[in-house]
């Protein structure tokens, strides 16, 4: 029996893997988000210059062989201040998601699975939320925290919390009358238990992908909010920072504000890449569309 | 359709107090005094104290709930801490210029993305289709603000084609509009292609590719408008998005709507100004959302409204 087990669900992961590999576009997005996160990790090793040392005899030049992007408008490096920038998005990203996820997919479950005014109550709050176009939410709750790279990631966290909750809940309502969950709540299981070991591991693929496109918006709305000088604040390096301060040049030298906004498309394009190939190899039907 | 129509526009009350309620108390946590803000850095203390009473801020939080829903209600949004002015007075007029952005924006989006979509699906898995796929995916990405910041470069500082900000002409609208519709073109062409493929595997049109309709015919008499419901409802999104998402747009290109004097109040502090707006923005959302649902009939006959 428990053998049995463990080799169909080695099988199936082993499938999910290798209609993964075979979507180019997913393995793309795959490797960029490698990069991004080696970047983020190891920024103090591989950025060339120190991010914030200011060189004034360098300012705003173009790309060249000692400043490879060039330098902004304090003669820094912005190939360096590039690598420390993924370490910002990124840490905003994964904390924001993270926290929407846990607190998005407890509300859900605990909606779906008690049901009742509890569901009503938690629903309605959601729709709420989604009631405010999404930047605005996002503007609303940092203007009232105040302008930060923590306030930034609470404010990205309370709006992907809707989509999660929804995803939860209503995985929650398709498993709980299966015959599964009535025999180990037959057999005496804990209900906590049952949702933490029945009903996650059901719904776990549809937040995988849903975790990747989420980091992907979560870049793009980090990035907004850093832009209009709400977000992670100077001097702490973020690209959509470098990309405000770099508007005032766009005559003289433009590659300041240009430059680093590839590096947002690029990560919020891995990200989207990964999320579309992870869904097309966990759910094969939508692969053939 | 008259009771259905009744019974959503009362189902946006209860919604409509949400939103005071969460802009009432996200605002009261904001540091500083409006009636401080509003008599400037010289004022007397007592001169802000009788302000403070006066403007009814000396109120509990529910009191000043109540009184803010029973002034909406006459259609009183207060005066703008930094203008002096009814909030009312200001939204009528930057509103004409984000309803002119987004609507040129949501046309170029028909225009182009639904074409885009349509032309994917029509060859899927040929090259086109995978060069619509990946630059969607592309346009999907980059930052709303980056995108208008290049327009900008390319077009008006090198080739000098458009001007570089400002409102006026025809010809400022261009750059704005192409800017905040990419994205939207994107998202549209995506869920047009992906929609009308699900169509397409439909039983109802193998029967009529049996009966030898032709391939043309079929795309877009028997799939299009079957595949027009969820293309409508992420448009009006889409629109409901760009009423109250033109904010980065129109920081970028100095685009006087309420995007803009979004951020205007924020860096000012002008709370009231900001309550105006967010109310106003989210029930244009609501609203728009109700259109979207209201159009599902015209699109497909069997809708009914119950």
């Amino acid at each position: 029996m428990t053998v049995d087990a463990t080799t169909t669900t080695r099988s199936t992961r082993n499938d999910v893997w290798r209609r993964f590999r075979r979507n180019h576009l997913g393995v793309v997005g795959a490797l960029i988000v490698m990069v991004l996160v080696i970047a983020a990790i190891f920024a103090p090793l591989l950025a060339p210059k120190d991010p914030a040392e200011q060189d004034l005899r360098a300012r705003r030049t173009a790309p060249n062989a000692e400043y490879v992007l060039g330098a902004d408008e304090f003669g820094r490096d912005i190939l360096s201040r590039l690598i420390y920038g993924a370490r910002a998005s990124l840490t905003v990203a994964v904390s924001s998601v993270a926290i929407g996820l846990l607190l998005g997919s407890l509300l859900g479950s605990l909606a779906g699975y008690v049901g009742g005014w509890l569901d009503g109550l938690i629903m309605r709050l959601m729709d709420l939320f989604l009631a405010f176009p999404y930047l605005l939410l996002a503007i609303i709750i940092v203007s009232a925290l105040g302008a930060g790279t923590f306030n930034t990631i609470l404010a990205i966290a309370v709006w992907t919390i809707p989509a999660f909750a929804r995803v939860a809940r209503s995985a929650v309502l398709q498993i709980k009358e299966r015959d599964f969950v009535t025999a180990a709540l037959s057999l005496g299981a804990k209900e906590a238990r049952i949702m933490g070991v029945h009903l996650l591991p059901n719904f776990a693929a549809t937040l995988v992908v849903y975790a990747s496109l989420y980091l992907a918006y979560a870049i793009l709305m980090e990035s907004a909010l850093s832009f209009l000088g709400l977000g992670v604040q100077p001097p702490t390096a973020s690209w959509a920072g470098m990309i405000a301060s770099g508007r005032n040049y766009v005559t003289s030298a433009p590659h300041i504000a240009t430059i680093p906004g590839i590096a947002i498309a690029l990560a919020v394009l891995g990200f989207n890449l990964l999320g579309d190939g992870l869904r097309d190899a966990l759910d094969p039907r939508s692969g053939k569309r | 359709m008259t009771a259905y129509l009744i019974r959503r526009i009362l189902a946006t009350i209860p919604l409509a107090l949400g939103v005071v309620l969460v802009v009432t108390i996200s605002f009261d946590l904001i540091p500083g005094d409006p009636a401080a803000l509003m008599l400037g850095e010289f004022a007397t203390p007592e001169a802000v104290a009788e302000l403070r009473t006066s403007l009814g801020l000396d109120a509990s939080l529910p009191v000043r709930y109540v009184n803010y829903v029973i002034d909406i209600t006459q259609g009183d949004l207060g005066l703008s801490l930094r203008e002096r002015r009814p909030v009312t007075d200001i939204l009528v007029e930057t509103f004409p210029y984000t309803f002119q952005l987004a609507f040129a924006a949501i046309t170029l989006v028909l225009l182009v993305g639904l074409p885009l979509g349509l032309l994917a699906a029509s060859r899927p898995g040929s090259w086109i289709d995978n060069v619509i796929r990946v630059t969607s995916l592309a346009g999907l990405s980059m930052p709303v603000f980056w995108t208008g910041i290049v327009f900008m470069v390319i077009f008006s500082v090198n080739l000098r084609w458009l001007p570089v900000s400002g409102t006026g002409t025809w010809r400022h609208l261009i750059l704005p509009a192409v800017t905040l519709a990419l994205p939207s073109i994107a998202v549209i062409a995506r869920m047009t292609r992906s929609t009308v493929l699900e169509v397409l595997q439909e039983d109802f049109v193998r029967t009529a590719r049996a009966k030898g309709v032709a391939n043309r015919s079929l795309l877009y008499k028997h799939t299009l408008r079957n595949a027009l419901i969820p293309v409508v409802t992420v448009l009006g999104l889409q629109l409901g998005q760009m009423l109250g998402g033109a904010v980065l747009t129109e920081t970028v290109f100095a685009w006087p709507g309420v995007g803009r004097l979004t951020v205007f109040a924020i860096f000012n502090r002008d709370f009231v100004l900001m309550q105006g707006l967010v109310l106003v923005l989210a029930m244009l959302y609501v609203f728009v959302n109700l259109l979207v649902d209201l159009s599902y009939g015209l699109i497909d006959p069997r809708v009914r409204y119950q």
